[in-house]
């Protein structure tokens, strides 16, 4: 009893602050100001919302963030399961083994850090292009760990089986190992989605214009770094329905349509990244 | 099959890693990486002097030191919890719920934490208030700033750090909890006697493994929450460099810290990897 209540307390902890936010992004700007708003929207209305989508920039950025999300997925798990495959043989049948382990292994220990990262982003002339999101972070050790991890849990005979056959390792890798790792990608793909999703700081360093910031780029500059007041006193001359807005509201707004996907998705993917989890880490 | 993942790891890797003698050149953007002039070691005799860097270095320490244990202690407990539920919806609806914060981005959060931490119009600061307690600067005052950030940092991790701890706990063979209770073991004896020894191991291998972290005070969370009143208690390596690297354009000097972070942490890691491998038998690959 004492587990029931303390984990449901727990449990709405974590939910108060979104239930809070939703209800600030659809209340008037009365009740915002009067700090009335609790779990439950008042004055309700959805003038927040219609100001953000009737900004372009937002749909820009959002583009912006399903190319890199969809391109940047393609690329990683690529790379990832064509490093964990070769990497979960035994030294016996990959000879090079060792050496890549160790090459691999140094990217994990040592970092050369944001500012020559940056330079080498820059001298290959990836600045401001969609690139610059994708390929310096596309491969993340951690799930090639997780894939090799998986890769090593399936029978070896039905390798040797699919040899025996006259198949190569790419067909043995793509017929074979593949077909059976699927809970393992699930878990993968969904990491790589909500990394690239929620990255915001390589769209600051590496886009110069606001056009090209990703989605939560896009929502950092506005929401941080921006006075939310003023901007809509300024913005109110041409748009009367800025009235009922408050800059708490549309900020509240903002936030949710920026994670709106996220927290849709998430609660329907757990089995696959729970399960992924412990077939790929507990096992190794 | 490997080579476009060398390729690549050569690329945006190990020519960072080369490019790292940025913090022995006086770097101006106007000229080439190759026009540069070296300056030796006075990047680093500049970082060290700065007004306040032994200051950052602790700061940074300190968060870290403290989100590295409140992570560990915190997961595991409500692993033991979420454990002894029965009811299997309502321990599935706990568990989506416990995970929420971990998909959300630290931006995204962060415009959240300040909304409901601030003083004047804050839900938090309201409920506080309620039972009358005067309205605390969480984000303001620099005194509590890094007790907000590792409480926020373990709110938004704690739910799936529990994932480890309860695929450790469903490994633990039933016999055991069977001998317990001939024994005449209660739950919360059978929780202290077989589930928490059981669990030791994993915990003792990932806070060995945390030590490489000492230095990671979470970047993504200090910029998004700190702001100049809270620099003397909240400003970190990492928020340094970018300030002095991003901001004010002096790419050598940033570097050196970067460096410096670099030779540490990889200090740290491989101690962390080598006590691992002797304790518990732990090998990355």
């Amino acid at each position: 009893m004492f587990n029931f209540i303390i984990l449901t307390f727990v449990a709405f902890l974590c939910l108060l602050p979104i239930l809070n936010l939703v209800a600030v992004s659809f209340s008037s700007r009365s009740v915002v100001e009067a700090n009335q708003v609790g779990l439950w929207p008042k004055g309700f209305n959805i003038s927040a919302y219609e100001f953000i989508f009737s900004n372009s920039q937002f749909f820009k950025s959002l583009w912006v963030t399903v190319q890199r999300t969809v391109l940047g997925l393609l690329v990683e798990l690529s790379l990832t399961i064509l490093v964990a495959y070769p990497l979960s043989k035994s030294n016996k049948i990959f000879r090079l083994r060792s050496f890549y382990v160790w090459f691999f292994m140094v990217t994990m220990v040592f970092h050369g850090g944001l500012i020559p990262t940056y330079l080498v982003v820059n001298e290959l002339h990836l600045v401001n292009s969609i690139w610059a999101l994708i390929l310096p972070e596309a491969i993340v050790m951690f799930n090639v760990l997780l894939m090799l991890n998986f890769f090593r849990a399936i029978p070896r005979e039905l390798e040797e089986a699919a040899l025996m056959d006259g198949a190569g390792w790419f067909v043995t890798l793509t017929r074979v190992y593949l077909p059976l790792s699927l809970p393992s990608l699930a878990t993968i793909t969904l990491f790589v989605l909500v990394r690239h999703w929620n990255s915001w700081f390589d769209g600051l360093i590496y886009m110069n214009m606001p056009d090209q910031y990703p989605l939560m780029t896009y929502l950092q500059t506005m929401v941080l770094n921006l006075d939310l007041s003023q901007l809509s006193s300024t913005m109110l001359a041409n748009n009367p329905s800025m009235l009922e807005i408050t800059g708490r509201s549309l900020r509240a707004a903002m936030i949710l349509a920026c994670t709106l996907p996220i927290l849709l998705a998430y609660p329907f993917l757990q089995r696959f990244f729970v399960k992924g989890m412990l077939l790929g880490s507990v096992k190794g | 099959m490997l080579l476009p993942a060398v390729i690549i790891t050569i690329i945006f890797r190990y020519v960072p890693i080369g490019g790292l003698s940025v913090a022995f050149m006086d770097y101006q953007t106007v000229f080439s990486f190759f026009e540069q002039e070296w300056v030796g070691w006075d990047n680093f005799t500049y970082i060290f002097n700065l007004p306040g860097f032994s200051n950052v270095l602790w700061n940074t320490f300190f968060i870290a030191v403290m989100k590295i244990i409140g992570n560990l202690i915190v997961p595991v407990a409500f692993a033991l919890l979420l454990n002894e539920v029965r009811h299997r919806l309502f321990k599935q609806s706990v568990q989506t719920l416990l995970y929420l914060p971990h998909f959300l981005s630290w931006v995204a959060l962060a415009g959240v934490l300040v909304d409901i931490l601030s003083p004047s119009s804050g839900i938090v600061n309201n409920v506080l208030g309620f039972f009358g307690v005067n309205p605390i600067f969480f984000l303001g005052n620099p005194d509590i700033f890094p007790y907000t950030l590792v409480m926020t940092d373990v709110w938004k991790e704690f739910g799936w750090g529990t994932i480890i701890y309860l695929a450790a706990i469903t490994t633990i063979d039933p016999t055991q909890y069977e001998a317990a209770v001939i024994d005449g073991a209660g739950r919360w004896k059978q929780t202290l006697h077989v589930t928490l020894p059981a669990l030791a191991p994993v915990i003792i291998l990932l806070t060995v493994l945390g030590i490489g972290n000492v230095l990671q005070a979470g970047f993504d969370q200090v910029y998004n929450l700190y702001s100049p009143q809270v620099y003397s208690t909240g400003d970190i390596i990492d928020t340094l460099v970018y300030r002095i690297g991003v901001v004010d354009v002096q790419f050598g000097p940033a570097a050196a810290i970067g460096f410096f972070k670099s030779v540490v942490s990889f200090l740290l890691i491989v101690t962390g990897y080598k006590l691992a491998h002797r304790w518990a038998g732990y090998r990355v690959f």
